[in-house]
């Protein structure tokens, strides 16, 4: 038995049709408002005007704006800045020379280990600041591999969990995942038949890189560059677990509102962070065109 | 043979950085079943320093698990509509909205819990509850949800499919809950993905917005590492390496899929 497959169909007339779009039109705009309705009251609520609150208390204290101006006249203040600066610094230059080697490596070549070498380079990608922090001290802290290493090998243990140094290797950490994976993708895109055209106008493969493979992977140097500086800016949670004494900007800005109740310059300090933060991904995203985003 | 060389070299490099990354990640889990991780694994596998973890910090695994279900809630009913208007209305209101609800991504999260804290800490009974923090957590992830259906949203020719559902005499309510929700799917579910995950380890708005009685898992553990002896401090890591595992796996699975279609 065969059932046939015709169905009917309706066809509104196109009178009905007309009219029912018109009224449709309306309800469909008021629709798309009611849309946003939701999004509009909680970023209003509890963005935007905590933002514009956050402005005036950094202008609220007893030098009233010059609170912004000591950001950087303050010498205590200025040399956070700088610290904060050249650690995040260093960081993105650092990031961005390991990523682009692993990542050059990795995006070329097929060989047995592969996924799992790219799925151990990524999995750090969800950890919050505080773990970060806590598999620095695993590392490099005063149980930690290192020190236990060293102790064994040379007598004595090194322990630099908690300076600096212990700090530019968390922040890298963090970076090195989020830079690899950009780096992977642009790789991936890049055109080999430039490659190919240069090798056959006689350029070794040194050449190929500096004038073909790298300028061609700069708009992904600028974004990933961008992101691991403005996150390495804002970082919290690593500084705050290895409980340094080296005063990088979050930290301050968290002993000024809690123990020093310093208000008013706990916020200008981090209306001026969120404006560097900002300012270097708008910078980057104007000059490639992408769209980026830091986190942690 | 110089070839072989570099090739070599490059390899080794890559290892040492992987190694860099996730030995300590290895340690920890180790440390977390060891009897006592300054004599080694020599000294025997247990369970016990997950049993007291379990003691200790229970209510702030539970309390982790409520925030971040409901700001995927929260962000799913106010961020899936709103990235509909946007894709639909276009223009310059639509752009600079996205724009201001894409700020929170660069600015650090400690000068937004300062801002919240400025505005409301006269609400006693709002910041004394779980809610403050979820506050903070859904204008952190709100862009990540949007975003994610955007870019979907953007793949896909939504206005014939409106248009057409219209044609057949569909509602604005039923064409966005029938035609529109279905195809966006996958940036739904990769939003949902990505916004679950951001909460369970968020840490920076976090630490400024609880009180000794909300209490999330990072919170708690920045306390563990401060406060307890290593083995709990690692199994209470490894307890939160066992809940974002399978969301980044999933993730994964997500991307190889949406990777093999396009």
């Amino acid at each position: 038995m065969r059932i046939s497959p015709t169905r009917t169909r309706v066809y509104p007339s196109s009178a009905v049709y007309i009219s029912a779009k018109h009224e449709r039109g309306l309800s469909h705009k008021s629709f798309l408002r009611l849309c946003l309705l939701p999004l509009t009251l909680v970023t209003a609520a509890f963005f935007l005007l905590p933002m514009v609150k956050l402005v005036i208390a950094g202008a609220s204290g007893e030098t009233g704006l010059w609170a912004y101006a000591a950001i950087v006249t303050e010498p205590r203040y200025r040399a956070t800045l700088i610290n904060t600066v050249l650690l995040a610094g260093a960081t993105t230059a650092a990031s961005l020379v390991i990523a682009t080697i692993a990542g050059l490596f990795l995006q070329r070549h097929r060989f047995p280990g592969r996924a799992v070498l790219i799925a151990m380079l990524t999995f750090p990608l969800a950890f919050p600041g505080v773990v970060v922090g806590f598999m620095i001290i695993l590392l490099a802290g005063r149980q930690g591999l290192v020190s236990d290493l060293t102790s064994r090998l040379i007598g004595e243990k090194l322990v630099f969990a908690y300076s600096i140094q212990g700090l530019f290797l968390g922040y890298l950490y963090f970076s090195i995942p989020r830079v690899i994976l950009t780096i992977m993708a642009a790789v991936e895109k890049l055109d080999p038949s430039l490659e190919e055209a240069a090798r056959a106008l006689g350029a070794g493969p040194w050449a190929v890189h500096r004038d073909v493979i790298l300028p061609a992977l700069m708009p992904a140097f600028v974004a990933s560059g961008a992101i691991a500086f403005a996150t390495a800016m804002g970082a919290f949670g690593t500084a705050f677990t290895l409980a340094t004494n080296i005063d990088v900007l979050p930290m301050v800005i968290y002993t000024e509102f809690t123990l020093s109740a310093n208000i008013a310059m706990a916020a200008a300090l981090s209306v001026g962070l969120g404006l560097v933060a900002w300012a270097i991904l708008a910078l980057s995203r104007s000059l490639t065109g992408g769209t980026i985003a830091a986190a942690g | 043979m110089r070839d072989r060389l570099i090739l070599g070299s490059q390899l080794l490099f890559t290892s040492l950085v992987a190694a860099f990354l996730i030995v300590p990640a290895i340690l920890s889990m180790l440390a977390g079943i060891t009897v006592n991780y300054f004599r080694g694994i020599g000294s025997g596998l247990t369970f016990q320093w997950v049993v007291a973890v379990w003691d200790l910090y229970a209510e702030t695994i539970a309390r982790s698990f409520l925030i971040a279900v409901a700001t995927l809630v929260v962000t799913l009913l106010i961020g899936v509509p709103a990235a509909y208007a946007f894709n639909v209305r276009g223009g310059r209101l639509a752009r600079t909205m996205e724009e201001v609800i894409t700020l929170p991504l660069a600015i650090p999260g400690l000068a937004i819990a300062l801002a919240l804290l400025l505005t409301y800490n006269g609400f006693g009974d709002f910041r004394r509850s779980w809610l403050f923090i979820l506050t903070g957590h859904v204008v952190f992830t709100l862009p990540f949800m949007v975003r994610a259906v955007m870019a979907v949203l953007s793949g896909i020719d939504v206005k014939t499919l409106d248009e057409s559902a219209a044609s057949l005499g569909a509602g604005p309510w039923r064409r966005f809950r029938d035609v529109i929700v279905p195809n966006a799917r996958p940036g739904i579910l990769a939003g949902a993905l990505a916004v679950v995950t951001l909460s369970l380890g968020e840490f920076n708005l976090t630490w400024m917005l609880h009180t000794p009685l909300t209490k999330t898992l990072p919170v708690g553990l920045a306390d563990s590492y401060a406060s307890m002896r290593l083995e709990i401090a690692s199994a209470y890591t490894l307890v939160f390496f066992l809940m974002i595992i399978p969301l980044l796996v999933a993730m994964q699975l997500l991307a190889d899929r949406s990777g093999t279609r396009s």
